[in-house]
C-alpha cells in the first residue's frame, strides 16, 4: 500500500519565499504570544496547593466553585479532570486565611485540605480528597531555570553533533528550524492556555528531539544525492531530498501521532499535556522539516564541494595539472 | 545465500530471550501485605506471635492470605488494600508497642526469577500511592543561630578584656555579621585583635567611623557557614532516617538533592498525616545531674525494685538500654547548644565530642560544674510524637515523649562555653554523639517546600490508564504498519513488541523506577521506534523502483537506511540525555526511559528485522517483496 507518489516532484523549495515568511512571522507571533499572554505557568513552576477531589456522584465544576467561594475561597481555580466525578482545585496557601494564621506563615497542607473538604462537604456530603501537593514558589522558579538551561543544552549539543557529522551550515540550519520549532509550540501553548507543568516541559524537550529526527533523515538525504549527483544545482538536490523523503516523514509523523492520540485519550489527565504538547509538536516539526530546514540550507549556501568526503589521496596528485 | 551472520542469529535469539526472562517479573502483581518486626527489647518473631497474628485476624474478622514467619520478621498477605489496613490495625492492637507493623508490597515473582536477578519495576508515587516530601534546610536559621550566639559572644569576652564599647548588635541584613560599635580607635585595634584570637571563625574588618563612634564589623566566614549547613543536612538526614525506620516503611527513598534539600518518599503509606508528623517530630536535649556514680548499682536496683528517689527519673542508655538515674534538674537544654563536633583528643587519643554553648548556657553551665566536680552528669534526649488513633470513630491525639540518655559522664573540672566529653569506645560513637546533640539542638531546621499526597486509588487509576495507553499504542501502530509494509511491516512489529519488552527488561533490571510521564516515555518510544523501520521500508521499496532485485534491495536498503538512522537516533539521544541531566524526578524518570527506549529500538529495529527478514528470505528465489 502507498499514500504517496513516490514519482512525486512538488516545488517545496519553490515556495520558499512565502514558506520562510510564514514561519518567520508564526516565529514573531509566538514570541509575542508568549510576552503578552504568557504561558500558562502549572504548580510545578508558580508554587501552591493542588487539591483532586473525587465525588462519588456527578458534580458542576459551578457547583464547587459556588461551595468555595461561600468558605471563603475566592480565588482558587476549580477545573474537571476528564469526567464528571473529578475535580481538580488549585489554589494560593494564602488564600486559606485561617490555616495561614494558625500555622504562622507555614504551609500546613493538612489543615489546608482539611478546610477545603469541610467547605466542599457542606453541600456535598461525597466528596473526598484523593491527592493533594504543594509546591513552594521557590522550587517552581529552580524548574523554569533548569528547563531552559536543558533546552539550551540539547540544541547546542546537536548543532555541535550535526557540524562534525555533516557540515556547519546543516548544523546552523537545524538549529534555526529547532528554535522555531520550540518558539512555535510554546506559542501555540500560550495562544490555548494550556496549564504549561513539569511533564509539559518534559514534552517540549521531547519535542525537539523528535523534529531533529526529521531534520537528519532530509539532510541525510540532501548529503547523498550531492554525493551521487553529477551535476548538482542545490535547489534541484534539496526539492529532490523533501520529496524522497516525504512518504517517510509523513508516514512516522502519523505513526507517533497515533500513539500520542492513543496517550491522550487513554493515559488520563496525568498525561493529557505531555500529549497534546507532543502532538503540536509533532506537526510544527514535520511542517518545518519540509517547509523552513532547507530553504535556510539553501540559503545559507550549500554546495556539493562541502559535502564531498574528505579523501585521504595524496596531496601530490591534487597539486598536479 | 543469507548475508546476515549466524553469530547474529544466535545474537539476537539470545536478546530476545534475555528481554523476555527479565520483563517477566513486571507481570507477578504484588501482594499487599503487612510486615512486623520485633523492637530492641520485645521477644523474637516466633511461632507465638504468629498464632497471635493468626487469632486477632480471625477475632476482628479480617481474612488474610497468609500469615508466615520469614526470619527476622512475620509477613502478612492480604487480598487488597483496604484488608490490608484493617489487618494491620488489628495486628497492631494485638502485638501492642513492643513490633513495628509495616505495610509492604509483597512480591509474587518466583523464586528462579529471583535468583538470577530478575526483579520488578518499583513504581513511582504516582502509580502506588505514597507521599512525597522535599525538605529544605532552613539556612537563615543556621545564619540566624550562628550571629546571635557570636554576639553575645563577643559582648561577654568585650567585658572580660574591659574594652569599653557602645553596643554590639547583628547588622540588619542577615549574613553580614555583627556590627562591633566603640569608642576609640585604640579599643577598636585591641577589640579586633581580641576577637581575632578568640573566635577564628570569624572575618574581623574595620568599619566607617564617625566622630566617636568606631565600628568593627564581624562577620562568619562562608566556609563556616557553608560547613554547619552541610551538617545540618547530614544530621537531619540520620535523624530522619531513624525516625522513618521506626515508622516501618518496607523501603523508604531518603536523599539528599542539591545542597540544601531532602527528598523523602514513602510509597504505599496509607496515612501519610501519621508520616508527616513523625517526620516532624521534634527532639530537644536536657544536660541533668545525675545521681550517684555513673554506672553504680544504684540505678540496676531501682529498674528492679521500681523504687525510683522522688527526685530523680530512672532513663535508659539509648542502644545499651542500661538503666539510669538522673535528677530532676534540668541544667541546661539543648536550645542553649550552639554545635557540637566530633574528634580525636590530643591528650588521650581517645574519641571525644567538642559541646559549644552559648552565652546563657554557659552561665548556667558554669555555676553547676564549679558545685559539682567529680559528680555525674546525663544528656537526656527527648523526642516528641504526636501519635493518632482512632477511638470510638473520633481522632484522639496523644503526645508520645521518649526520653533517653545518651550520654552518662563524670565532671572532670568546672566548664562553662566549651567542654569535651572523652572516654567514648569510638570515633563512630563520638559521631553518632555529637549527630544527637546536634539533631536535638536543632529545633526546626527544615521546611517543607513541597509536599504531595497521593490517594493509593489514584496510583490504581494511573496504573489502569497507563496501561491502556501503552496497549493501545501499541496495538494501533502494529495495525498500521502491518496495512502500510505487509510482510515487512509485520516484521517491523515483531520488532517493536520486543522493543516494548526489552526495554521493559532493560529497566526493571537497572531498577528504574516507573512513574507517569516513565509510561509517556514508554508510548513515545514506541511512536518513535517504529521510524526506523519506516526509513528501511521506504528504501527497499525505492531500491525496488530503480530495478534492484529483491536480495539487493533488502541489502542495500539496510545499509543505506543504517546511516540515517544512526544519526537521527544520536541526535534524539542528546536530548534524551538533557532531559536525565534535569534535576527533578519525574523529567529525570521520562528522560531515562526515553534514553533506553532509543538504544533498544536501534537494535531491535535494525538488526532483530534483519535477522526475521534474512531469516524469511534468505533461502529462497524471489521474484517480489511484501513491502
Amino acid at each position: 500500500m502507498e499514500i504517496f507518489n513516490h514519482d512525486s516532484n512538488i516545488p517545496f523549495l519553490g515556495m520558499r519565499k512565502y514558506s520562510i515568511a510564514i514561519a518567520l512571522f508564526l516565529m514573531i507571533a509566538s514570541v509575542v504570544l508568549i510576552a503578552t499572554k504568557g504561558l500558562n505557568y502549572g504548580l510545578d513552576f508558580n508554587g501552591g496547593v493542588s487539591l483532586v477531589v473525587d465525588y462519588d456522584q456527578p458534580v458542576q465544576i459551578a457547583d464547587v466553585r459556588a461551595a468555595l467561594t461561600k468558605g471563603g475561597l475566592d480565588h482558587a481555580v476549580v477545573q474537571s479532570l476528564g469526567g464528571t466525578r473529578e475535580v481538580s482545585i488549585r489554589m494560593q496557601p494564602k488564600d486559606d486565611v485561617a490555616a495561614e494564621k494558625v500555622s504562622g506563615g507555614k504551609v500546613n497542607l493538612d489543615r489546608i485540605s482539611d478546610d477545603v473538604l469541610k467547605m466542599l462537604q457542606v453541600t456535598r456530603q461525597d466528596a473526598k480528597l484523593k491527592s493533594h501537593e504543594f509546591i513552594s514558589a521557590e522550587v517552581g522558579a529552580e524548574l523554569r531555570s533548569d528547563g531552559t538551561v536543558a533546552a539550551v543544552f540539547v540544541i547546542l549539543g546537536i548543532m555541535f553533533y550535526l557540524w562534525i557529522r555533516f557540515e556547519r551550515r546543516f548544523a546552523i540550519a537545524a538549529v534555526a528550524t529547532e528554535v522555531h520549532d520550540v518558539l512555535v509550540t510554546l506559542g501555540i501553548l500560550a495562544l490555548v492556555q494550556r496549564e504549561f507543568d513539569m511533564t509539559v516541559l518534559a514534552s517540549v524537550l521531547a519535542v525537539i528531539g523528535y523534529s531533529i529526527n526529521d531534520k537528519v533523515v532530509v539532510f541525510d538525504r540532501i548529503r547523498e544525492l550531492f554525493r551521487l549527483a553529477r551535476k548538482a544545482e542545490p535547489e534541484e538536490i534539496l526539492n529532490r531530498s523533501i520529496n524522497n523523503t516525504l512518504s517517510r516523514t509523513i508516514i512516522t509523523s502519523l505513526f507517533t501521532g497515533i500513539t500520542m492520540a492513543a496517550l491522550y485519550f487513554f493515559g488520563g489527565p496525568a498525561v493529557h499535556g505531555f500529549a497534546v504538547t507532543m502532538l503540536i509538536g509533532i506537526v510544527v516539526g514535520t511542517l518545518s522539516s519540509i517547509f523552513v530546514a532547507s530553504p535556510i540550507l539553501l540559503w545559507l549556501g550549500v554546495s556539493k564541494q562541502d559535502l564531498m568526503p574528505v579523501t585521504k589521496e595524496n596531496p601530490e596528485l591534487a597539486r598536479r595539472p | 545465500m543469507s548475508d546476515f551472520p549466524r553469530w547474529k542469529y544466535a545474537l539476537v535469539a539470545l536478546v530476545m530471550l534475555f528481554g523476555v526472562i527479565y520483563a517477566l517479573p513486571n507481570a507477578f502483581i504484588p501482594l499487599p501485605a503487612v510486615q512486623v518486626t520485633a523492637n530492641r527489647d520485645a521477644p523474637p518473631i516466633d511461632q507465638s506471635v504468629q498464632q497471635k497474628v493468626t487469632a486477632a485476624l480471625t477475632a476482628q474478622h479480617v481474612a488474610a492470605g497468609e500469615v508466615s514467619v520469614q526470619g527476622d520478621h512475620l509477613l502478612a498477605t492480604f487480598a487488597n488494600t483496604d484488608v490490608q489496613k484493617s489487618g494491620a490495625d488489628a495486628i497492631k492492637a494485638a502485638l501492642g508497642d513492643g513490633y513495628t507493623v509495616a505495610f509492604k508490597l509483597q512480591s509474587t515473582v518466583p523464586g528462579w526469577l529471583r535468583a538470577i536477578g530478575a526483579r520488578s519495576m518499583p513504581l513511582g508515587l504516582d502509580l502506588q500511592g505514597g507521599v512525597h516530601f522535599l525538605m529544605q534546610v532552613d539556612e537563615n536559621d543556621v545564619i540566624d543561630k550562628q550571629e546571635n550566639s557570636y554576639a553575645d559572644d563577643i559582648r561577654a569576652l568585650l567585658r572580660d578584656k574591659n574594652i569599653r564599647y557602645e553596643s554590639v548588635a547583628r547588622n540588619a541584613v542577615r549574613g553580614q555579621g555583627i556590627a562591633v560599635i566603640l569608642r576609640s580607635a585604640d579599643d577598636r585595634a585591641k577589640a579586633s585583635d581580641a576577637i581575632a584570637n578568640e573566635y577564628t571563625d570569624l572575618l574581623v574588618a574595620n568599619g566607617p567611623s564617625t566622630g566617636d563612634r568606631f565600628v568593627l564589623n564581624a562577620t562568619v566566614k562562608p566556609e563556616k557557614l557553608r560547613d554547619l549547613s552541610r551538617n545540618t543536612i547530614t544530621q537531619n538526614l540520620g535523624t530522619l532516617r531513624n525516625r522513618i525506620n521506626a515508622l516501618g516503611v518496607s523501603e523508604p527513598l531518603i536523599q539528599q538533592q542539591g545542597d540544601s534539600r531532602i527528598v523523602v518518599e514513602l510509597a504505599g503509606v496509607q496515612d501519610p498525616a501519621e508520616a508527616k508528623r513523625l517526620i516532624g517530630a521534634t527532639a530537644t536535649l536536657q544536660y541533668r545531674a545525675g545521681i550517684g556514680q555513673p554506672g553504680d548499682t544504684a540505678a540496676q536496683q531501682a529498674a528492679q525494685s521500681g523504687n525510683i528517689p522522688p527526685d530523680a527519673n530512672l532513663f535508659y542508655m539509648r542502644g545499651s538500654q542500661v538503666p539510669v538515674l538522673v535528677s530532676k534538674r534540668i541544667i541546661v537544654t539543648g536550645n542553649e547548644l550552639v554545635d557540637a563536633a566530633s574528634g580525636i583528643d590530643q591528650q588521650s587519643g581517645t574519641p571525644k565530642v567538642d559541646v559549644t554553648l552559648n552565652a546563657a548556657g554557659a552561665k548556667k553551665m558554669g555555676d553547676f560544674t564549679n558545685a559539682n566536680i567529680g559528680k555525674p552528669m546525663a544528656v537526656v534526649y527527648v523526642e516528641r510524637v504526636t501519635e493518632t488513633k482512632m477511638v470510638d470513630g473520633k481522632e484522639v491525639r496523644t503526645p508520645k515523649i521518649t526520653e533517653s540518655v545518651i550520654n552518662d559522664a563524670t565532671i572532670q573540672g568546672a566548664f562553662s562555653k566549651q567542654f569535651q566529653t572523652t572516654g567514648l569506645a569510638s570515633p563512630k560513637e563520638a559521631s553518632d554523639l555529637a549527630l544527637l546533640l546536634k539533631g536535638g539542638a536543632l529545633a526546626a531546621p527544615v521546611d517543607i517546600v513541597e509536599e504531595r499526597v497521593i490517594g493509593a486509588s489514584l496510583g490504581q487509576d494511573n496504573i489502569d490508564k497507563g496501561f491502556k495507553a501503552v496497549l493501545l499504542g501499541l496495538a494501533l501502530v502494529l495495525l498500521a504498519a502491518a496495512i502500510y509494509y505487509k510482510l515487512f511491516g509485520l516484521v517491523a512489529d515483531i520488532a517493536l513488541f520486543f522493543n516494548l519488552v526489552i526495554l521493559l527488561a532493560v529497566m526493571s533490571l537497572i531498577g528504574v523506577t516507573l512513574t507517569m510521564p516513565g509510561v509517556a516515555g514508554i508510548v513515545l518510544t514506541l511512536g518513535m521506534a517504529i521510524d526506523a523501520n519506516v526509513l528501511i521500508c521506504e528504501r527497499v521499496r525505492e531500491e525496488l523502483r530503480n530495478g534492484s532485485t529483491p536480495h539487493a534491495a533488502i541489502r542495500a536498503g539496510y545499509e543505506k537506511a543504517w546511516s540515517t538512522i544512526l544519526d537521527a537516533n544520536v541526535t534524539h539521544l542528546i536530548a534524551a540525555l538533557a532531559l536525565t541531566t534535569m534535576g527533578t524526578g519525574a523529567i529525570k524518570g521520562f528522560g531515562v526511559t526515553l534514553m533506553i527506549g532509543i538504544l533498544t529500538s536501534l537494535f531491535t529495529s535494525v538488526t532483530l528485522t534483519h535477522a526475521f527478514t534474512a531469516l524469511i528470505h534468505g533461502h529462497r528465489k524471489l521474484k517480489t517483496l511484501s513491502v
